[in-house]
């Protein structure tokens, strides 16, 4: 991982301060609120509905046990005793006291965290691969990269007031789970025909109101230009992106209006001024920050799941989870470990204080203490030795973590919605946790098979509901809710918009929509192994269509 | 209006000129680029200083011949969540290598400050007195920087490789 040196702390320090001073001028009046907002904002403090939210950055979803321990700490002391992981690969909490905020900073800053640009129209939090280093495909080490991102876009002078806000995801491996097509810039690592490390760069995708897949801006970009290329990006759209519309303010619209080709021009044109300039990131500073990453003294062990464990043959429940919570690592004899933090008829991405320590635990002592957060609001364990898996899922069950849904119907994807959210129009939480109890039968989950579920409770689409297999998004209608389903989306190398596939349901009727669906792929599909995605492409949305509105 | 220069509250002596007043005589004046631009003529041959203000959509490229006869470059801030001057202010000062004053005007928030003096700018109109005070313990807060800019800042990148160098001898 990642640690801070001496430059890190004093900044994180300093910054602790002059947030606390902020604070101080507002609670005596010396700040109004619309003074003291872009100043909040730009530590992470909402006004929610019913009190602020502070959203917490984990860089790219890293964890160590002992920051993991911090927040469970913060959520007991600070808060309700519980927090939220987001899709942003971030924490939530959503009670805390405006006047405890510079408490709850200091704290995070001595376990080398912050709060910093995970709100705001600047460069957000940088997300990756949640596999990052263990992933049994990947190229190269995205940390490394969203590292070097992450630094260069702490309090950028000429990028904190931007159109609006600001996504950028990296990914290194050969299947993209880190969505970078659907970020403001994505990027992929890749080695080109020459045999030369590099990056591809994509451009404007993204969710909210106009969900766009983004373009390829470069094919090929080398290492040392990732900098001065992102730089040039950001200036053109700091220059040219919208401020009169908030709606249309992203980089994916100005990417529309000027088109990909009149955009990658104007930005290769920055990128020549700018080329060979400062911002030039030689080897040597990859290697610096490569070492942080470099990988763990691994045990020579041999492949268990290849030949069956041993004692999955005795227990059908640890089979289960074996099946769906369990990852290919790089290294023989380790699995990478998955731990859900949707139980049946749960809130999607909540964990409570105790629920979060359970975890710093086991990663201590079963995978070097480090943990990720997934942007589908779940954990991860990155490093378990396979032999260990059984014990871990033991532990895991006695702290009701063992819930055996990753990739299916159970493992929703849901934004706060109207039970906290200023923005939405809709409640979320309720009709994720009511799809959830649908569908508690595990052994249902399997035969339906990998599916993704995303619920948003406005158009802004935080709950990511265009790149669901089953989107489905809450509008109000005259002071009703009502919900839209989309299918058809994905979020993996084809990434797809999901389409509308018809009008609305009532938030009683929406669960069963979603199952009519299900059971309309169930006996369509062509074999057991088509996923519901595939059956959708196969049959276009017509069946799916009659069964849902036939009858009505 | 208080004018921040060189860290301190300073007497401000250009005085601005919208398009619709008459140019005076002498003195020095900050007129908009438009203005200069269609006037450049006569202009040329004012005998007392000329400051220009930049439109936030207009490119220091558009005045680039010109940038040598201006005392002050202004640029506005029509609101704080409006960054097009940062960038602005970094092409006038690294690209055009413009030596002049280079001024923030509009809304000009303390909590800003520190950005904008990173990004080229020398001088600050003001609106509140204490913001304006305040100066020197706003753009001194932060004392670690993650990027090259403007500014003779050290960004952490090189501070880093003295520190491993000390280190090493």
């Amino acid at each position: 991982m990642y640690r801070y040196d001496e430059f890190d702390h004093k900044f994180v320090a300093e910054r602790v301060s002059q947030f606390r001073d902020q604070v101080q001028r507002r609670l005596n009046g010396e700040l109004t609120e619309d003074e003291f907002k872009p100043l909040r904002l730009m530590n992470g403090l909402y006004l929610q509905l019913h009190a602020y939210m502070l959203r917490v950055a984990i860089p790219y979803g890293t964890l160590s046990s002992r920051q993991m321990r911090k927040l469970a700490h913060i959520a007991r002391v600070y808060d309700k005793g519980y927090g939220h992981f987001t899709t942003r690969q971030n924490i939530q909490f959503n009670w805390p006291k405006l006047v405890d905020t510079p408490d709850i900073l200091q704290e995070l800053a001595e376990v080398e965290m912050h709060a910093l640009q995970t709100s705001g129209n600047c460069i957000r939090n940088v997300t990756a691969d949640q596999y990052a280093g263990v992933a049994h495909d990947e190229i190269d080490d995205p940390r490394i990269y969203a590292e070097i991102i992450r630094q260069w876009s702490t309090l950028h002078p000429e990028f904190s007031f931007l159109p609006r806000k600001f996504k950028i995801a990296v990914t290194g491996a050969e299947t993209d789970r880190a969505a970078v097509k659907v970020h403001d810039i994505g990027i992929t690592i890749l080695i080109n025909e020459a045999g030369d490390p590099g990056f591809r760069i994509d451009v404007g995708g993204g969710l909210g109101r106009t969900p766009i897949v983004g373009k390829t801006v470069r094919d090929f970009l080398p290492k040392q230009d990732l900098l001065t290329y992102l730089e040039a990006i950001l200036r053109v759209y700091n220059m040219l992106g919208r401020r009169d519309n908030i709606y249309k303010a992203r980089i994916k619209i100005l990417v529309q209006s000027e088109g990909i080709e009149r955009f990658r021009e104007l930005v290769e044109m920055e990128f020549a001024l700018l080329h060979g300039g400062s911002l030039d990131l030689p080897k040597s500073e990859i290697a610096r920050i490569r070492a942080y990453f470099s990988p763990r003294a691994y045990e020579k062990l041999p492949d268990q799941l290849e030949e069956g464990m041993e004692a999955s043959r005795a227990d059908s429940e640890f089979d289960a989870w074996l099946a769906t919570n369990t990852v290919p690592h790089k290294v023989s004899g380790y699995a990478i470990v998955n731990i859900s933090l949707k139980p049946v008829g749960g809130i999607p991405g909540d964990a409570s204080a105790e629920e979060m320590e359970a975890v710093a635990d086991l990663a201590d002592r079963y995978s070097y203490g480090e943990i990720r957060v997934t942007h589908e609001q779940n954990l991860t364990l990155p490093d378990v030795r396979q032999k260990d898996l059984y014990d871990l899922w033991l532990s895991l069950n006695i702290s009701g973590l063992a819930t055996a849904n990753i990739g299916h119907a159970g493992d929703i994807i849901a934004c706060p919605g109207l039970d906290y959210c200023a923005l939405a129009n809709t409640r979320s939480i309720p009709v994720a946790q009511n799809i959830s109890r649908r569908f508690a039968d595990m052994r249902r989950q399997l035969e339906i098979g990998p599916l993704s579920i995303n619920i948003s409770g406005c158009i802004n689409a935080c709950g990511h509901h265009h790149i669901g297999n089953i989107g489905i998004l809450g509008v109000e209608k005259n002071g009703e809710e009502f919900y839209q389903i989309t299918l058809g989306g994905r979020a993996d190398d084809n990434a797809a918009i999901g389409r509308i596939v018809g009008p609305g349901f009532a938030f009683e009727e929406v669960t069963d929509a979603v199952e009519t669906v299900v059971n309309t792929y169930l006996s369509r599909r062509s074999h057991e192994n088509e996923s519901f995605v595939e059956a959708y492409e196969r049959l276009g949305e017509e069946p799916f269509k009659e069964a849902l509105y036939a009858a009505r | 209006m208080p004018l921040v220069k060189n860290k301190q509250i300073t007497e401000d002596s250009w005085t601005h000129i919208a398009d619709a007043e008459d140019l005076p005589f002498d003195g020095s004046v900050i007129i908009s680029a438009d203005r200069w631009l269609t006037d450049r003529e006569s202009l040329v041959h004012r005998n007392a200083p000329v400051g220009i203000r930049l439109r936030n959509n207009q490119s220091p490229a558009d005045v680039a011949v010109d940038l040598h006869r201006f005392g002050v470059i202004a640029l506005e801030f029509p609101a704080f969540k409006d960054g097009r001057a940062y960038t602005q202010a970094r092409l006038l000062r690294e690209r055009y290598r413009f030596e002049g004053e280079v001024r923030a005007f509009g809304e000009v928030l303390r909590d800003q400050l520190l950005f904008m003096q990173r990004c080229g700018i020398d001088a600050f109109e003001i609106h509140k007195r204490e913001d304006a005070e305040a100066f020197e313990k706003a753009i001194g807060e932060i004392t670690v920087f993650y990027q090259p800019a403007a500014d003779a800042r050290t960004p952490v990148s090189a501070s880093r490789v003295t520190a491993v160098a000390s280190w090493a001898y």
